[in-house]
């Protein structure tokens, strides 16, 4: 890392979330937080959205509400999290024990050319969380906030939103499997889902 | 007899629905007022309709069945979402009141109503419909059947004149 430069490598900021993963569930978001799961390593507890842009936060509720004895983490990017920012209404209104938020916020549209987004502007995600009633909320721009959320993604009885600052670059890609089928079905037979 | 909306909630139970998203309409308020009551029933408000579409995904990686519940004019917010249900294979249920044809006061409400049964179509949604309060129940059922068994979208159309056209006037 740079000295002095408060933003994070987006590759080393997932690999220190997926340390010590345990039997941690993972959701990552269209497209680049795909990526940079997938260089982390493939895993059949990771469902990747290839598609379905601001889908990620609602899958997450919705993962979270049906297993509440798992843990389970949503990565996603910026511009995701923009397009379904209403997502982060609905979830205060639930805040499931179990959930936890990770927003990569580079303030831009990594996949399409790097345009600005609206956190480039005036748009403040965790001030929209905690607007949201998310209680437990981060604002991550170094490795030692980054390992303190990790820790508590394993163990905080509440929902969690971080917004992970990380530099706008774009690195190579790294590509998880995209049958979405299969991404289903793995992820249901490896934790026990299937029978439902 | 007992109501039809009743009648459709006691479906949802006899299949294992637990969690309902939901954008309120009229039309489904006594669901709404039902799932809410029912301690093995997680009702989840929604902001906009396609967030139902995800929620449905995500409790069914993990193992949980849903239905959905939105106006007419919900669905056309559910375009590209769609795409995940379709993509992945996640079975849906939506259940749609009705709005925008039979003695619809609000024209604003047209455009969806009259139009959201292809829009479905389009996006490989089984669509069946319902008119009469003795099919309300039966067809939910089948409609679950499907969904569940087959890994495939549906939606119950609720009709309008099923439901009472809204009273603007008094």
């Amino acid at each position: 890392m740079i000295a002095n430069d408060r933003r994070l490598d987006r590759r080393a900021a997932m690999r220190a979330l997926l340390e010590n993963r345990g039997d941690l569930l993972l959701v990552t978001g269209l497209g680049s937080t795909t990526w940079d799961a997938a260089a982390v390593g493939d895993d059949d507890r990771n469902f990747y959205l290839w598609g379905a842009m601001g889908a990620a936060a609602m899958l997450g509720l919705g993962l979270a509400l049906a297993r509440p004895e798992r843990r389970i983490l949503v990565v996603t990017g910026d511009g995701e999290m923009l397009m379904g920012l209403g997502a982060l209404a609905t979830i205060g209104v639930q805040r499931p024990q179990n959930l936890a938020l990770a927003v990569f916020d580079n303030g831009r549209y990594g996949e399409t050319g790097m345009q600005a987004s609206h956190t480039d502007g005036t748009v403040n995600l965790t001030g929209v969380a905690r607007a949201c009633g998310i209680e437990q909320v981060f604002d991550i721009a170094d490795e030692a906030a980054l390992r303190h959320f990790t820790g508590l993604v394993h163990s905080a009885e509440a929902t969690l939103f971080a917004r992970v600052a990380i530099r706008a670059e774009d690195p190579p890609r790294v590509l998880p499997l995209r049958d979405g089928v299969l991404l289903k079905a793995r992820f249901r037979r490896a934790i026990g889902a299937e029978g439902a | 007899m007992a109501d039809w909306r009743d009648e459709i909630f006691a479906a949802l139970k006899a299949a294992e629905i637990r969690q309902v998203g939901y954008v309120p309409d009229a039309g489904h308020a006594r669901l709404i007022e039902l799932c809410h009551d029912d301690p093995e029933i997680r009702a989840v408000p929604l902001t906009t309709e396609e967030e139902g579409v995800a929620l449905a995904a995500g409790a069914w990686l993990g193992g949980q069945r849903t239905a959905l519940l939105m106006q007419s004019s919900g669905v056309g917010n559910c375009i590209n979402m769609l795409s995940l249900a379709k993509t992945c294979r996640f079975p849906l249920v939506v259940l749609v009141a009705m709005r925008g044809e039979w003695a619809e006061f609000n024209p604003w409400q047209v455009p969806m109503g009259s139009r959201m049964r292809t829009a479905l179509e389009l996006c490989d949604v089984l669509v069946y419909r319902v008119e009469r309060p003795e099919e309300a129940a039966e067809t939910v059922t089948a409609a679950l059947d499907i969904a569940y068994n087959g890994d495939l979208a549906t939606a119950v159309l609720l009709a309008q004149r099923l439901i009472g056209a809204k009273r603007w006037v008094k």
